[in-house]
């Protein structure tokens, strides 16, 4: 299998690939790692006439400490975050969830920018990506802009970025010293997306709690019913039983519905 | 339009006019003639592909020729050193770790970046860094015991 024929494009900066994107418009995808899209290629399930590689752009990848918060550029890949020190000391969620993406392989060349922009209802990131209150920085012709998490999913594969804007960053907010976060899914067997996947934050004190589900719908979404059962409660058993059947009820189970994954 | 790439592949230096839609295994595969690396799903999820670029593992039927371009590639024809058989092939030799042999490039180039990154590495680490790598006849028992011997072999045990 092979793709459709295109245009390959390498700009060397952000500006330069964002005015591709201005001048191609819908001919053309970016092209991240390409964990996501090149198998789409593959399957002619995309034909981008015009492919804009941006895995090389320089600035664009990388974990700091940026004003308390936690900034990870767009192209940092899978690897990088499961291995950071940083994020094992001040955001050990972030580790957890890549570390349960795919493969090794995968997780060499997919980007923390690539999952979000591609949005599968079925991906891990964006589970803890709302858990954690994130914020998504985009970059278009006439600069950044901020997008809260909770604003950034908008559908299946789809968010609220403009075609002709990037994903350059990714921000996490500090949480308190002693906040207990954790990620658990449960991986199809074959393609080790998830089946459904849940992230959860909560402080020490109990009162400020976030929870993320992924692959239960075409989005993931915020748990607010189980966040409100579970801020301010003594965690004990009864009190996570309780949280755990306040999901939603429009949060049905859609995995029958992908089971191409 | 056709672009001209430059990559090295085990040492030796190749540069080609390439479509940008070949696929980095086909360009190895076909163009460059090291047919060592296999392609077994052709669809990202066995790992029969498996080289290392710029020493990091990758599954080269989901990549570009083109994404290659300037890096350093290691494939199964490259670990072999001065006619002695590196000791991850060793260990695949002494522990029957293949039998048709079809998914052992992958295998041996996925436990080369294991290695790297933890020598020693416990019996569940192996397992779990060999997730991307499917193998239809062996049950995987043998090959973890290659890797297992190789680990001993390079620590000088
Ligand atoms: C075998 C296999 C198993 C996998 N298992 C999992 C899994 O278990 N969990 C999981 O979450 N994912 C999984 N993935 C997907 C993987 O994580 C992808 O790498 C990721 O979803 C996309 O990142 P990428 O950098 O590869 O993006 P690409 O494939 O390069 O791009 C994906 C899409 O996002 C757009 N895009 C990329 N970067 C940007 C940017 N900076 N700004 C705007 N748009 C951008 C592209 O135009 C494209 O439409 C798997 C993939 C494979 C092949
Ligand atoms: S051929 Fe590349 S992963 Fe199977
Ligand atoms: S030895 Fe036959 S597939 Fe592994």
């Amino acid at each position: 299998m092979y793709p459709a024929q295109f245009e390959y494009h390498s700009p060397a900066s952000v500006q330069e690939a964002i005015s591709l994107l201005g001048r191609l418009k819908d001919d053309a995808k970016l092209l991240a790692g390409g964990h996501s899209l090149i198998p789409m290629m593959k399957l002619r399930l995309a034909q981008p006439k015009h492919v804009i590689d941006i895995r090389k752009i320089p600035g664009l990848s990388g974990i700091k400490e940026d004003g308390g918060a936690i900034a990870i550029g767009a192209l940092t890949t899978h690897y990088a975050v499961e291995s950071s020190s940083l994020l094992k000391q001040k955001c050990a969620l972030l580790t957890e969830t890549a570390g349960t993406i795919g493969d090794p392989q995968v997780r060499n060349m997919g980007t923390v920018g690539g999952s979000l922009a591609h949005a599968d209802p079925a991906a891990d990131y964006p589970a803890a990506a709302i858990a954690l209150g994130a914020e998504v920085v985009a970059e278009g012709p006439k600069g950044k802009r901020t997008i809260k998490v909770d604003d950034f999913f908008k559908g299946l594969l789809t968010t609220a970025l403009q075609p002709d804007e990037i994903l350059v960053e990714i921000r996490i907010p500090s949480w308190p010293v002693g906040t207990g976060m954790a990620y658990m899914k449960f991986p199809h067997p074959a393609s080790r997306f998830a089946v459904v996947g849940v992230a959860a934050v909560v402080t020490a004190d109990g009162k400020k709690v976030g929870v993320g589900i992924t692959g239960a719908g075409t989005k993931a979404v915020r748990a607010k019913g189980v966040e409100a059962a579970l801020s301010g409660k003594t965690l004990d058993a009864a009190a996570i039983k309780a949280a755990a059947e306040a999901r939603s009820p429009q949060q049905g189970f859609l995995a029958n519905e992908f089971s191409w994954r | 339009m056709k672009r001209q790439i430059k990559v090295t592949i085990n040492g030796v230096g190749y540069s080609h006019e390439v479509e940008p839609r070949l696929l980095l295994v086909h360009y190895i595969r076909d163009v460059v003639g090291l047919t060592g690396t296999h392609i077994g799903c052709d669809t990202s999820q066995c790992g029969a592909c498996t080289i290392l670029l710029n020493g990091m593992a990758i599954k080269c039927c989901t990549m570009l020729a083109v994404q290659a371009d300037g890096a350093e590639i290691l494939t199964i024809e490259g670990v072999a050193k001065d006619g002695h058989l590196h000791p991850i092939q060793e260990g695949f030799w002494e522990k029957h770790g293949l039998q048709c042999g079809y998914c052992t490039p992958g295998m041996i180039l996925a436990a080369y970046q294991l290695l790297q990154r933890s020598p020693n590495p416990s019996e569940a680490e192996i397992r779990h860094n060999l997730e991307g790598n499917l193998c239809r006849c062996t049950g995987y028992h043998n090959i973890v015991k290659s890797i297992q011997y190789a680990a001993q072999k390079m620590a000088g045990r």
